[in-house]
């Protein structure tokens, strides 16, 4: 098995499906000559040609629009919009088509397409580089929202997205594009949408986390294991919507006590969601409030202060101390 | 260096082969068939009337808000008439002549404006998107579909619809933009019937024309008269001629005008002056169509008026059908939370059933 950087192991994803499946196209800015401007799609135009992977004039509206007729005809476009920031001149054709086309054609048509793009802070990048603006697409019935935290669960989980009938939202952690290996089988992986992951067992206190903050938080419960002898349970949702509830609730019922981490700005935000689930499906069975470790209801800012404004190990440490806390 | 004049090749052409009195230009008179002319007569009295019948059918509170068509039968029809099954049509939302025409039934359009989305179902094996109410985002599913034909290596065409002020939305430069880059076989087709609810033409664009806005996307655009059926008919059937063979797409500009209102819930007296609509009338398309026929020796007054009584049976069968169907369909709210996604999640299921119990209680107290 290989070890691959999350880019590689999108890259790897891209072209086992492009091999796998004639409908399969890549279009977006950059994608073709260049290879992508994270080099994500790097390769592609050469084995698979111009015409399955578009260099597509600079118009977001104009991807995800074509995208939308391109599903409609019966192929499977994943479309590149270059950074999450850029996406929003594509929201209208997201919003008003891409998610209603089944339910309005009441299923004669779907729209198979994956908007795929990078999201979030901490690569110090200019303005409208650093957002994390998932519950914008998790609040519109008809889309999908997928965030992977690592090479291997970005691999699985882009596969899955792509053969998915409707349409995904595959935001990509551009923090951890690089920052880690992990090993990649060769041969094909997939992993269910809507299903999120256990991927650290304890009995204590329950870790809600997804995309780029899983690794703090996994360290957060190294810390509290060392220092605290406390054994966290970490839950990577992997799937924002349709979010698995249920997962998380009967962790919540186990342990009784939550932190839920999110780099999203806090209200209206995935915690938010995530807490009104809590109290729906596990209220009896909580013996401390429910507590949001995410990014502040401002502006991301500029880089000078980036990991200020991140949630970072230590910020979920405090939180969950305080959670531990609470008398029951 | 020294400034320097960057000769454009492009030429906008007007096209009009019938005159406002129906007088026909003998030497473009395009070569079509019988049935073809008069299946584009029927079906233009068709619109019109069923146009009529939606319109009082809202006002007695029997359908809710709906585009009437009126005046734009000819810009419409004239250019799906180009098309064959294998073709693709988009719409915008004033194009109900020519959903029609492509296979549509009255019940269903009349079941969508009456409330029921299950009226915008489009029939096994018709290749059209169901109306599009955002506008000008359609078009660019246009340019979509057609860049999938071309990359399918199929001869087909995309032909999308949409007025005067989806030109000066991003989506239609977009659109164009795409096509003319890939060089897809694409026909869009801009009904530009003078007002955008209160806004006429000349506070869309500075421009002359808008058949001129294909200039800058590198493709071909007409101008056409686009109450005369023969030249959208020909004017559209170059275009459609030209996808097909791969040289790409053409914009065409069919000048007509909105005789009614914008929908249901406009009231047009407020902005427009009604000489300017007495003005539009006399050009409009059917009158000018008859004529033609009849001077062709296609058609008589007798045949218009047994044609007449036939469509207005057509009509009232369809509305009764229609009304028993929305009858039937009104108890089935739960459908809302079909196709949603291909695969209902949890939760929806949880929500369907929360509103299920609540009908059911509804029901049970009612009963």
């Amino acid at each position: 098995m290989a070890k691959l950087t999350m880019v590689k192991a999108l890259n790897l994803a891209l072209h086992q499906e492009m091999e796998r499946d004639d409908d399969v196209l890549v279009l977006g800015e950059d994608v073709g000559v260049d290879g992508g401007v994270f080099r994500v799609t790097e390769g592609l135009r050469d084995k698979y040609g111009a015409e399955r992977v578009m260099d597509t004039p600079l118009a977001e509206s104009s991807i995800i629009g074509t995208a939308v007729g391109m599903a409609v005809y019966g192929l499977k476009p994943v479309c590149e919009i270059q950074f999450s920031g850029f996406s929003y001149l594509a929201f209208q054709q997201l919003e008003s088509h891409a998610a209603r086309m089944r339910w309005r054609s009441r299923g004669a048509y779907h729209v198979p397409l994956v908007l795929r793009t990078p999201y979030g802070a901490g690569v110090r990048a200019l303005e409208h580089h650093s957002e994390s603006r998932e519950a914008y697409y998790a609040h519109t019935p008809g889309l999908k929202m997928v965030i992977p935290s690592g090479p291997r669960s970005a691999r699985a989980l882009l596969l899955s997205a792509i053969r998915d009938p409707d349409p995904v939202v595959f935001y990509e952690p551009k923090a951890i594009y690089r920052a880690f290996r992990e090993e990649v089988p060769e041969e094909e992986e997939t992993l269910p949408l809507g299903k999120a992951e256990v991927v650290r067992e304890g009995s204590d206190l329950t870790l809600i986390s997804y995309g780029a903050m899983l690794r703090p938080t996994l360290e957060a419960a190294d810390v509290l294991q060392q220092e605290d002898g406390v054994q966290s349970e970490v839950i990577d949702l992997r799937t924002i919507a349709p979010l698995d509830y249920e997962t998380f609730a009967a962790s919540a019922r186990k342990t009784g006590r939550v932190v839920i981490v999110n780099e999203a700005p806090r209200s209206f935000g995935p915690a938010a969601e995530i807490t009104a689930r809590l109290v729906e499906k596990a209220f009896w069975h909580l013996e401390a409030p429910v507590r949001r470790v995410t990014g502040y209801d401002v502006i991301v800012p500029f880089f000078a202060y980036e990991k200020t404004y991140l949630p970072d190990t230590g910020r979920i440490v405090h939180a969950a101390r305080e959670t531990l806390s609470v008398k029951s | 260096m020294p400034r320097e004049t960057i000769e454009l090749s492009h030429q906008i052409e007007r096209l009009s082969i019938l005159d406002e009195g129906g007088n026909l230009d003998k030497s473009l008179e395009p070569e079509m068939d019988d049935a073809l002319l008069l299946r584009l007569h029927r079906t233009m009295l068709l619109g019109r009337e069923f146009d009529e019948r939606m319109l009082k059918l809202q006002r007695q509170g029997r359908l809710g808000t709906f585009a009437p068509i009126k005046g734009q039968e000819a810009s419409q029809l004239g250019a799906v008439a180009t098309l064959r099954a294998s073709d693709w049509l988009v719409p915008a939302f004033r194009e109900t002549a020519a959903q029609l025409w492509r296979g549509q039934s009255m019940e269903s359009v009349l079941l969508a404006y009456g409330g029921f989305y299950q009226g915008n179902q489009v029939p096994e094996g018709v290749n059209a998107l169901p109306v599009a109410i955002p506008v000008a985002t359609q078009i660019l599913h246009g340019a979509g579909i057609a860049y999938a034909i071309k990359l399918r290596g199929k001869d087909d065409v995309a032909m999308t619809f949409f007025g005067d002020g989806a030109t000066s939305e991003g989506d239609f430069y977009e659109a164009l933009n795409f096509a003319g880059v890939f060089q897809v076989p694409a026909v869009f087709v801009c009904q530009n019937n003078q007002w955008a609810i209160s806004i006429p033409r000349a506070h869309q664009t500075a421009a002359k024309t808008l058949a001129q806005k294909a200039l800058a996307a590198g493709i071909p655009g007409i101008q056409v008269d686009g109450n005369d059926v023969l030249a959208v008919y020909v004017a559209a059937r170059e275009a459609v001629e030209r996808a097909r063979a791969g040289d790409g797409p053409t914009l065409i500009e069919n000048v007509t005008y909105r005789l009614s209102v914008h929908t249901t819930a406009d009231d047009p007296s407020v902005y427009r002056d009604e000489e300017e609509v007495a003005k539009w009338e006399k050009r409009e398309p059917i009158p000018r169509f008859q004529k033609y026929l009849i001077d062709k020796g296609l058609l008589s007054e007798e045949d218009i008026a047994s044609l007449e009584d036939e469509i207005k049976v057509e009509i009232r069968e369809a509305v009764e059908r229609a009304e028993k169907q929305m009858e039937e369909l009104s108890s089935e709210a739960l459908t809302m939370f079909d196709h949603i996604y291909a695969e209902m999640p949890p939760y929806l299921r949880e929500q369907r059933d929360e509103l299920a119990r609540e009908l059911e209680e509804k029901e049970a107290a009612n009963g």
